[in-house]
């Protein structure tokens, strides 16, 4: 779905903006779609403006951006240090996989989602209930796609290593770390993702600042316009997060991506 | 996570230790009141919790009607947006200029978390069932999308124009050649999806919802109750479980019937 032809552009760029008179023809223009329900693009431009300059929910739209960037990395990074270690482990040992593994079934079927009422109860409706979040939604997958990684090195590699004796901390950074990247890189994608859905979400059940409180404050105060704007900005930090994500697996991964 | 038949057997006596380490650390937390028994209950205190929560009533309901009326909104949003997504997903697999117009919406679309629908789902439709259920679509819609169309954009061109030599029409090709080739990929996203909306819908009823298991946790919580909190996060678990092993059997009696030599 993502391929950039011309001619698709083209279409592209027709469709959103047949989609943008759509919604002016049917908001401001008709009124088929009552203020309530829907805002009028003026409206929603007025709402942009009102957040950046004069700021909305205790804060201008940076402020919060920033703020909910940060705990998304926070959490994210404490979760895949652990993560990707300890999957990198678990596929390297027999042994680590046979003591993890159980514990690790027990905490991989819970919803990251179902861990903010145990997160708001320990640690309150501060910025450390967040990080604890975010840490259980991007661990899982972390832990499973760098256990994939290792365990899809091939056999001859393996072997090979083994017979040229690549042993210890060598055998780690020039066959294991290399040979699982590809399936790591996709755990991280995944966590990225878990993590952004999951601040919004807890943000949204309680925060005192942040993306997701821009969204209550706006339901709360039944302004659609303000609404949409937390949507698209919550929308647009996560695809550029996603994208530097990319960026860095094709930085670290030259030999995969020569074009 | 899958295994070599022989990978971890005879290494059972370290499983043991492991959930022996994981229980023993908990309940010695619990036990030595490193926090308080209101934060952090022993593990006999939650199963005893979950037991007590199959017949008494918490926050109105007892944990089997929670899960039940949870159960019934994913339900509903996770096949509408399976009777949607799916066919919409072949017929862009199909149709270049249908691709060429919902595409790039989805690429909006796409990376708004579903959870973020919550405001205007809740301004829609209200809190009842349809909030929710909106939600679940959200959380569940693009991933049957994006395998229906992928398994119909790989399915074998010798197929497609074999078909179109016999003088099939468009519609009759995606419906009697892409579906049945692209069912694998299709099973799959549906996986991919029921584990999404399932997650969407805890999402949507911790924020807004009178009933089912996620409002059972803000209450839990709302009392500052760990142990219910903790007995609704097994529940959520074992259903999500639960619905997973239901779409692998369905996912492999299919396959039987695909490859009736094979079985």
């Amino acid at each position: 779905m993502a391929r950039f032809r011309p001619a698709r552009l083209a279409a592209g760029a027709c469709t959103l903006a047949g989609v943008l008179l759509l919604w002016y023809a049917s908001t401001s223009l008709t009124g088929w779609i009552g203020p309530a329900r829907f805002p009028e693009p003026v409206e929603v431009w007025d709402a942009l403006r009102q957040i950046t300059v004069a700021g909305y929910a205790d804060g201008r739209l940076d402020q919060h951006v920033l703020h909910s960037c940060a705990l998304v990395l926070m959490g994210f990074a404490a979760a895949t240090a652990v993560g990707v270690p300890l999957g990198l482990w678990m596929g390297h040992s027999r042994r680590a996989e046979a003591f993890f593994n159980p514990i690790f079934m027990l905490i991989r079927p819970i919803p990251p989602l179902a861990w903010i009422p145990l997160a708001i109860v320990w640690l309150g409706l501060e910025d450390a209930s967040k990080v604890m979040v975010i840490w259980f939604a991007a661990f899982v997958p972390s832990v499973i796609n760098s256990y994939v990684g290792v365990r899809s090195i091939e056999r001859p590699v393996l072997e090979a290593a083994a017979m040229l004796e690549v042993r210890g901390a060598r055998f780690v950074r020039e066959v294991v770390v290399p040979g699982a990247l590809p399936h790591v890189f996709t755990g991280l994608r995944l966590s990225l993702q878990a993590s952004w859905t999951t601040l919004v979400a807890a943000e949204l059940i309680g925060a005192l600042f942040g993306l997701g409180h821009v969204l209550t404050q706006g339901s709360l105060d039944i302004y659609p316009a303000m609404i949409l704007v937390a949507m698209m900005a919550v929308a647009l930090c996560g695809g550029l997060m996603t994208a530097a994500l990319t960026w860095l697996e094709q930085a670290s991964m030259p030999w995969r991506f020569k074009a | 996570m899958k295994r070599d038949a022989d990978s971890t057997a005879g290494l059972w006596p370290l499983s043991v230790a492991g959930l022996a380490a994981f229980f023993g650390i908990w309940w010695l937390a619990a036990g030595l009141h490193l926090a308080p028994p209101q934060f952090l209950p022993m593990p006999q205190e939650v199963l005893r919790t979950f037991a007590g929560l199959l017949h008494e009533p918490f926050a109105g309901y007892t944990l089997g009607q929670h899960l039940w009326s949870s159960f019934l909104r994913f339900a509903m949003g996770f096949l509408l947006a399976a009777a949607i997504g799916v066919p919409l997903g072949l017929l862009m697999g199909w149709f270049e200029w249908l691709d060429r117009i919902v595409t790039p919406l989805f690429e909006c679309v796409r990376y708004v978390a579903p959870i973020a629908w919550v405001p205007f789902a809740a301004l829609w439709f209200g809190t009842g069932i349809g909030g929710p259920v909106l939600i679940i679509f959200a959380g569940a819609f693009p991933a049957c999308v994006v395998n229906a169309y992928r398994g119909a954009k790989y399915v074998e061109p010798r197929l497609v124009e074999a078909a179109q030599t016999l003088g099939a029409s468009s519609l009759r090709i995606v419906a009697q050649v892409l579906l049945p080739a692209a069912l694998p990929s299709i099973v799959a996203g549906l996986r991919v999806s029921a584990g999404l909306g399932w997650m969407s819908l805890i999402g949507a009823e911790l924020i807004v919802a009178s009933s089912g298991i996620g409002y059972m946790l803000v209450k839990g919580q709302s009392n500052i109750d760990t142990a219910i909190v903790m007995s609704g996060m097994i529940a959520i678990g074992l259903v999500g479980v639960a619905i997973d092993v239901l779409l692998r059997r369905a996912e492999s009696r299919l396959m039987r019937y695909r490859h009736p030599s094979h079985s």
